[in-house]
């Protein structure tokens, strides 16, 4: 029993990175129809952006160590200048461009910033200590619960409200919702497209600096590809909830964050290191009973 | 097809005809040269394959593929089963089944087998997502190659997971190569003009109205899936002979993404496109390579940092894309080039 609750608090740990990262992808696809490789490189940078650039395997933190008054501040300003500036220099050429020629346009930004990380940090994961006393654990009852997880479920339910209500309540969120609607008939009625677009991406980055914090506070290492799995597992959650709606990609993360915990956990011990290949294996399965997702959207329906 | 007049044999084949002699005269000028070139030019080849492959599926049924790196995969570890030294095998791949484990294959079933196992297993995959269109098909696809990849980096008792298979004999040189090149373009071409290759390509421009005349659209779709995966499965089987070893990492996001640069880059809708965007990549790839070794100018050698290849690569696949969406190629192919120039406007892409 008490296994098992200790493996849900697990679920919900990982389903709160996926669902944050999820949310920064069905974003830009709810505006943009952008499948947005790169979400996991802005991962990588928000994470980078905190150490000295060097080639050594211990990290040095540089931003990292200031008070996390500043610090935050600083690498989501960084990380949502480099949203701002993918989209700029390529996502803005390519407005009219079909949804593949985008996926393809972001899996080129992808593979440029992975590279760039290289080049400038080298490509040995390191190994970087951040908010290292938020490891113990707290105890209720007998659950042990590391103070981290219950940060990690905390910021993302408050960044999920924070976010519901700027979409619901501010004269930008509305816009935001209407461009996702429809982005034509919200540009006739006045909407900004390159401003909401834009504010999209910010977003995103915003979303995607949590996660890195997160994420890196947890593993205690960088690598310039460490945002790729949590982009991947990312768009699986956005494909398992449905393209396009936001709702859907938070339950959709929560849902592959108990998918994976539980396979983890109850799977026989020689099939365990497949676990990826088994929760692929169930998108594939979702996408072929419910292509629309379990919360379908208008937008992703091909209309004949 | 323009109306009017069936165009002669000759015409109709001409496209192939040139890219034949155009991948031939590479190879041949590339055989004179050093051990290093003879390197590059084999494994343009190889990559020559592979992108055909690709192309015979995204290009003429427009949807994209993230998988088929996973079925250069499967080839290649289905080849080196069959070549590398049984005693090794029995060693290190103890979960391989006996005819495997126990005898050793030569070049050519191996690689018969190779591109026939990729294309079993894409027709039982694509038997399952080909009704998917659009981003639904090619995100199943991706998550094919995570599958392929999470499968063959972990599996201990077949693929050796992190420890790669050693010892697979390399056989294959530039001439080699161009063999499968050749036969590659010849496959991927003839299945273009073909009655599935029209019906394909009608599916892709308006999948309502190919519906209506009567195409079995996933019909259609698998066919082009199962060959296009075998052609990529015998490209692994050629890789894995070329490299002489193998780890599952190899066909991963990096050559997925080098190898669709390729086709973006020369253009998705036509073979001269998949062609062109080889040679082109390629070239840039090696100069970039040798920049980044160095140019010696009098006593200091200056190069460009580490990486700078593979961003060059996504610096041009984006301008591609910006500035001629449609690729180098722009969607046509190797036009007649006997045609008086005052009708030549009026001859339409195919």
């Amino acid at each position: 029993m008490i296994g098992l609750l200790q493996n849900l608090v697990d679920a919900a740990n990982l389903g709160s990175l996926y669902a944050l990262a999820a949310l920064g992808v069905g974003l830009l696809f709810g505006i943009l129809r952008l499948v947005n490789f790169a979400h996991g490189d802005f991962i990588s940078i928000g994470a980078y952006a905190l150490i000295v650039p060097s080639f050594e395997v211990t990290a040095q933190l540089f931003i990292g160590e200031w008070n996390w008054a500043l610090m935050i501040p600083t690498v989501t300003l960084i990380v949502v200048i480099v949203a701002l500036i993918s989209d700029a220099l390529v996502f803005q050429p390519l407005r009219r461009a079909s949804a593949p020629t985008l996926m393809i346009a972001s899996f080129a930004v992808s593979y440029v910033i992975q590279n760039g990380i290289l080049m400038i940090y080298g490509a040995r994961p390191k190994a970087a200590n951040l908010w290292s006393g938020l490891d113990t654990p707290i105890l209720l009852g007998e659950l042990r619960v590391p103070l981290l997880q219950i940060i990690t479920i905390g910021v993302t339910l408050a960044l999920m409200v924070a976010l519901t209500l700027f979409l619901k309540q501010t004269r930008y969120g509305v816009m935001m919702r209407a461009a996702a609607e429809d982005f034509r008939m919200a540009q006739y009625l006045g909407v900004n497209g390159n401003f909401v677009i834009g504010l999209a991406f910010a977003i995103s980055g915003i979303l995607a600096t949590a996660v890195s914090l997160l994420y890196l506070s947890q593993t205690g290492t960088l690598a310039p590809t460490m945002g790729v799995p949590l982009a991947l597992f990312a768009f699986v959650a956005t494909v398992i909830g449905g393209m396009g709606s936001l709702l859907g990609a938070v339950v959709g993360g929560f849902l592959v964050g108990f998918i994976v915990i539980m396979l983890q956990a109850y799977l026989p011990e020689d099939l365990r290191p497949f676990r990826d290949a088994f929760a692929f294996t169930f998108v594939i399965l979702i996408l072929l009973v419910r292509p629309s997702g379990i919360v379908p959207t208008r937008a992703f329906i091909e209309r004949v | 097809m323009k109306s009017g007049t069936r165009p002669s044999l000759v015409r109709r084949f001409w496209p192939l005809v040139a890219l034949c002699l155009v991948v031939t005269a590479i190879v041949a000028l590339g055989s004179l040269g050093n051990d290093e070139l003879q390197v590059t030019i084999t494994e343009m080849m190889i990559r020559l394959v592979v992108v055909v492959g690709i192309y015979l599926f995204i290009g003429n049924s427009g949807i994209l593929s993230f998988g088929h790196i996973g079925f250069m995969c499967i080839g290649a570890y289905a080849a080196a089963w069959a070549t590398v030294d049984p005693t090794w095998k029995q060693m290190m791949l103890t979960g391989l089944p006996d005819f495997l484990q126990n005898n050793q294959y030569g070049f050519l079933p191996a690689v018969a087998g190779g591109g026939l196992l990729a294309a079993f297993v894409a027709l039982l995959l694509g038997s399952a997502i080909m009704r998917l269109s659009g981003i639904a098909g090619s995100i199943a696809t991706f998550a094919f190659l995570a599958i392929v990849q999470s499968v063959y980096s972990n599996w201990e008792s077949v693929t050796a997971a992190t420890s790669s298979i050693i010892g697979v004999p390399t056989v294959v040189g530039p001439w080699v190569a161009w063999l499968f090149a050749i036969g590659a373009l010849v496959l991927a071409y003839v299945f273009q003009i073909s009655r599935f290759g029209l019906m394909l390509r009608a599916s892709r421009d308006d999948e309502v109205a190919a519906k209506s005349s009567a195409v079995g659209i996933v019909k259609v779709r698998l066919i082009a899936f199962v060959v296009s995966a075998f052609i990529v499965g015998v490209a692994g089987a050629l890789y894995a002979h070329f490299l002489g070893i193998l780890t599952a990492d190899t066909f991963y996001l990096s050559l997925t993404f080098v190898t669709l640069a390729m086709l973006v880059v020369g253009g998705v809708g036509s073979l001269t496109g998949a062609v062109t965007g080889v040679i082109v990549v390629t070239v840039v790839v090696e100069v970039l390579r040798h920049m980044e070794a160095g140019v010696a100018v009098g006593a200091t050698n200056l190069h460009l940092p580490q990486g700078s290849q593979e961003i060059g690569l996504g610096i041009i696949m984006a301008l591609v894309m910006i500035f001629r969406p449609s690729g180098l190629a722009r969607g046509r192919e190797v036009p007649w080039p006997f045609t008086p120039a005052a009708r030549r406007a009026k001859v339409p892409a195919v």
